[in-house]
């Protein structure tokens, strides 16, 4: 058991900078997810916390220890990668002894920490295989099992649930969970899916260029998000963003889009009050656009034309051009909206986003 | 399989099989006959009457006889298979840490001296085999085991060294992290993951090697004079043709018994050495 701090960590590739100044607590047992697209320095950071990768500035302590100089041996991880990385070679058993047999465990302890992990994962009666006998979640559950007889400080997951089909996947991402829960080891995992962040994480961190953008557990992320990247790579449908500029008129701020113009409560229009003249994003999630009945005041509504319609059967997108540009809502099934028709929207002042329009950053 | 009609079938597929199976074999074929066809049958003249070049009504066994007590033929095996096993050891083992290394370390002029010992390999054996006299002479090697034991791996270090290159660099690099993340040093994770693994590569590399240096022939013929000392290649060539007379029939056993090794090799590992050629690694 053990925290990991990454303190200024930085590394660079010949000219490339890929991972820049991240700093980052991972408390005891807490489970991290670090989420964004690829290439956004996730896994480079989770390497040089293995050892794999070398340290070009910056520390990275595990418990108490700097570990910058250790071999990835000598940290105490155990890591689950994304082809799995089985020895095709060995049995399962030998698969998961491998890290035992390497430290000098002795073997009646080896077969019963084996035994253990397998009773956990429900493998037990794959021992004698050899991985290509296995299929795609066996193999995961084999990767797993051998990272988890070690019993180590922390526990590094490098998108280890890629190469599983949609279904698996969920099935696994349950699994993990609860394994976390039972084994409360710190536990690093990377990933470009938002949905396995926001499901596994305690927190996650979301990074983008090489630079961490927003730590926070996943609610936070969804409600409050720092920038426009964020809010736009947390959440599925992606969050719609529409340019607006702000004007006051008759001592309300309105905010004025392509294709609608709102005029703000005055809560809300306290905050943007400095920003009054000048160029926002508007950002508004999928599912906060609603279907206007006569209730909703006149000035959080506009009118929009529905492109494509998807029925997913909880829920329907409605792909809708708004001014000149496209938004995504996500309604109840029961609206029976056809390519065409022309459907009237609401919007919670209160679920708004604006971010300024040249930092991106939230207001 | 070639599918549709049957005739597609032989047209396709065993007709052209036949032929190449035919074409491959004949020089055995030959060499058989030609070693058990007694001498009388071998000087008739083609014109004769009684000609037949493709068998014998009369088969004997006396080249082969003459072959294993009248000449050295046995010593110049035990040469051969002493000088072969040596060097395709000692080329093995510098393949292995200089392949694994141009394939999974890093580090400065790495990749030009992959090229480099790539094109050591270019060189001719031809042109080489000047300068390498010069040096067998100068450590007076010369007519010994050793003066090809240690040239031959000037060819067959390069060779194994690309030929375990490729077949390392097609191992996941996961697997070698996820060892030393266990708990190897990059020495156990080599010796434990990466060279069971590359089984099928290491022995097709080493069949390859041995091959070579069985058959290798200038290296052989410059390097050793004495008959006692020669090898197959060079032994049957230098000692069964005096002049213009050709000991046909023991040439032909020679080059049959000579070749008995490595078929055997061959047959013995065909499936390894298919699997390392083809260089696929099942996860």
């Amino acid at each position: 058991m053990a925290r990991v701090l990454l303190r200024n960590l930085n590394k660079f590739y010949d000219d490339v900078h890929a991972v820049k100044s991240v700093n980052l607590e991972i408390r005891d047992k807490e489970f991290v997810v670090l989420v964004g697209p690829s290439g956004c320095g996730k896994t480079t950071t989770l390497r040089m916390l293995a050892g794999l990768e070398s340290i070009s500035s910056g520390q990275v302590l595990i418990g108490d220890t700097v570990v910058n100089e250790l071999a990835p041996m000598d940290r105490d991880i155990a890591m689950v990668f994304q082809n799995y990385a089985l020895y095709p070679h060995m049995s399962v058993y030998d698969n998961m002894a491998f890290g035992l047999k390497m430290r000098k465990v002795d073997r009646s302890d080896i077969r019963k920490r084996v035994q253990e992990a397998a009773d956990i994962l429900g493998i037990q009666d794959y021992l004698a295989r050899k991985p290509r006998q296995l299929s795609g979640g066996q193999r995961q559950r084999v990767a797993l099992g051998r990272a988890i007889v070690r019993h180590p400080q922390v526990f590094l997951f490098d998108e280890p649930l890629s190469n599983l089909d949609a279904k698996l996947r969920v099935q696994m991402r349950v699994e993990l969970k609860k394994l976390h829960n039972r084994l409360a080891t710190t536990a690093v995992y990377v990933t470009h899916d938002q949905v396995e962040a926001m499901t596994l994480g305690d927190r996650v961190v979301v990074m983008h260029g090489g630079v961490v953008q927003q730590v926070g557990e996943p609610l936070e992320l969804y409600n409050a998000p720092v920038n426009r990247f964020v809010a736009g790579f947390i959440g599925s449908p992606a969050m719609n963003f529409a340019p607006a500029r702000l004007r006051d008129g008759d001592g309300k701020l309105h905010a004025d889009a392509s294709g609608f113009g709102l005029e703000l409560p005055a809560d809300v229009a306290a905050r943007l009050r400095p920003y009054t003249g000048r160029d926002v994003i508007v950002g508004v999630r999928p599912e906060d656009l609603q279907v206007a009945d006569g209730s909703y005041p006149p000035g959080l509504c506009f009118d929009a034309m529905v492109e494509v319609v998807e029925r997913l059967g909880s829920e329907v997108l409605l792909d809708l051009q708004v001014g000149q540009q496209t938004m995504v809502a996500s309604v109840e099934p029961s609206i029976a909206a056809r390519r065409g028709d022309k459907l009237r929207f609401a919007l919670q002042p209160e679920r708004l986003h604006f971010f300024d329009a040249s930092s991106e950053a939230a207001i | 399989m070639i599918e549709g009609a049957k005739w597609r079938r032989w047209v396709y597929f065993y007709i052209p099989l036949g032929v190449f199976i035919l074409w491959l074999l004949f020089p055995f074929y030959w060499m058989l006959v030609t070693s058990v066809r007694p001498d009388r049958e071998l000087y008739r003249p083609w014109m004769a009457p009684n000609y037949a070049p493709f068998w014998t009504s009369h088969p004997t066994l006396v080249h082969i006889t003459d072959l294993l007590t009248q000449t050295l033929f046995i010593r110049w095996m035990a040469n051969t298979l002493f000088i072969a096993i040596v060097s395709t050891l000692i080329s093995l083992f510098c393949g292995l840490l200089a392949g694994y290394a141009l394939s999974r370390l890093k580090f400065p002029g790495g990749g030009a001296l992959g090229t480099g010992i790539f094109i050591t390999y270019l060189v001719p054996q031809t042109l080489l085999f000047i300068p390498l006299a010069n040096i067998i002479r100068n450590f007076k090697l010369g007519d010994t085991p050793w003066a090809l034991i240690l040239t031959y791996p000037t060819f067959l270090i390069p060779f194994c060294t690309w030929l375990l290159m490729g077949y390392f660099k097609a191992i996941p690099r996961e697997l070698e992290e996820c060892a030393r993340i266990d708990g190897a040093t990059r020495w156990k994770a080599m010796l434990y993951i990466i060279f069971p693994i590359a089984v099928p590569g290491i022995l097709s590399a080493g069949i390859f090697a041995f091959t070579l240096s069985w058959n290798e022939f200038i290296y052989a013929l410059v390097f050793l004079s004495s008959a006692e000392q020669k090898t197959v290649s060079v032994g049957v060539t230098s000692e069964l043709v005096r002049g213009d007379v050709f000991y046909w029939g023991q040439l032909m056993a020679g080059a049959l018994l000579g070749s008995v090794p490595v078929a055997f090799i061959y047959s013995f590992f065909v499936e390894y050495y298919v699997a390392g050629l083809t260089g696929s690694v099942k996860g």
